[in-house]
């Protein structure tokens, strides 16, 4: 997103068991939400590390969202909450680095909440719309490696 | 193991500043074992810094490298070319691992990313507890292997100090205190005995009080 193109990039890793499925569910029954998210299909949201956050931003995403089971439903026990840890860590990061924290959210949804995930991801596109264009964007694009399309 | 923690993104930004091109360097040892400067967390730091410095209008260039260890020269080598292509190095090493890069390095600035903390180990999942204070004259073989020295708030070598409640320490009450389980643990291995010896007060010469120590090995040197 840059100041004449208003519409945000967004990354959403998605857990294969539940977001991701409830994703491809939105997608089956026709529900509507906005585009502008990129899906990155993760095994599992405990395996999203600190780093692959940051490479996103540092990549030119305006928001990340992660999204992973319900707590106390996940596959392999205990990576949404691995997961929760690491995008405070991150967020905490971002706010040092001079980047809302807003611009990183973990959600939780079912295998079965296609509703509850478009609905997170237009908060989410709402929420990134309001805050703009990541700042980091402003200069040294040239810089920037794998930028996000 | 040493156990150290990062230092804040501005406080980094600040010190980097003059600097355009910065070699964030790792180390593959002790830092990486308590997850502050290993691999993961130069990307980690180099990415939070590109952010910044982006947002800021700075025009850093960090490279990335990790190497085994920073307090070793035959390790140092490895990163030799790196380091002489950066304006500055940003070390997140230990403190004896920064200081060993700049020393082999004179002209090239090197700073510290992290702040060494402490000896300590792993007690569980994200929690480090520092254990040793590396004063130089062990007593743990009085002490039924918990060191009062470290692990008492007061460093009483003759304790309870009488102010502990139950089993929890009178300064830091979120530490057990470490008389409690000194005493707990020569109980369990028949060792209660060992309390009725005075322990006369603590030499402190081996330890920094003395400067910088230094250990000669005549059997290692030729």
């Amino acid at each position: 997103m840059n100041a004449n193109n208003a519409e945000p990039k967004i990354v959403a890793f998605c857990c294969h068991y539940c977001a991701y499925a409830a994703a491809d569910l939105a997608g089956s029954g026709r529900l509507q939400y906005p585009p502008n998210i990129r899906i990155i299909r993760s095994p599992c949201t405990g395996r999203l590390e600190i780093n692959f956050f940051m490479k996103a931003f540092e990549a030119g995403a305006d928001g990340v969202l992660v999204a992973g089971c319900e707590e106390g439903s996940c596959h392999f026990k205990e990576g949404n909450y691995l997961a929760k840890g690491r995008v405070n860590a991150t967020k905490q990061l971002l706010q040092e680095a001079g980047l809302e924290p807003e611009r990183l959210r973990m959600v939780n949804v079912s295998a079965a909440s296609s509703q509850k995930f478009a609905e997170y991801v237009r908060e989410m596109v709402e929420t990134v719309t309001k805050l703009g264009p990541a700042s980091n964007k402003k200069t040294n694009t040239k810089e920037q490696t794998g930028a996000i399309q | 193991m040493i156990v150290a923690e990062r230092k804040t993104i501005p406080e980094l930004v600040e010190i980097l500043k003059p600097h355009k091109k910065i070699l964030a360097l790792g180390c593959g040892t002790c830092v990486t074992v308590c997850l502050s400067g290993g691999e993961r967390e130069v990307s980690i730091i180099s990415s939070a810094l590109r952010i910044a410095s982006r947002v800021q209008d700075l025009s850093f260039e960090i490279d990335e490298l990790t190497i085994e260890r920073q307090c070793d020269n035959i390790f140092i080598e490895q990163a030799a070319e790196a380091i002489q292509k950066a304006d500055a190095v940003l070390s997140t090493a230990c403190g004896a691992g920064v200081q060993a890069i700049a020393e082999r390095f004179p002209q090239k600035p090197v700073y510290a990313g992290l702040n060494t903390t402490f000896l300590g180990i792993l007690e569980e999942r994200g929690i480090w507890t520092e254990k040793c204070a590396a004063c130089g004259a062990c007593v743990l073989h009085k002490y039924g292997g918990i060191c009062p020295v470290t692990r008492c708030a007061k460093r009483m070598l003759n304790g309870p100090c009488g102010g502990s409640r139950e089993d929890r320490c009178e300064v830091r009450q979120d530490r057990p205190c470490a008389w409690q389980l000194i005493y707990k643990r020569l109980k369990d291995i028949n060792q209660l005995e060992r309390l009725k010896e005075m322990e006369p007060a603590k030499n402190w010469n081996p330890s920094l009080s003395g400067g910088p120590r230094t250990l000669i090995r005549d059997d290692h040197r030729v």
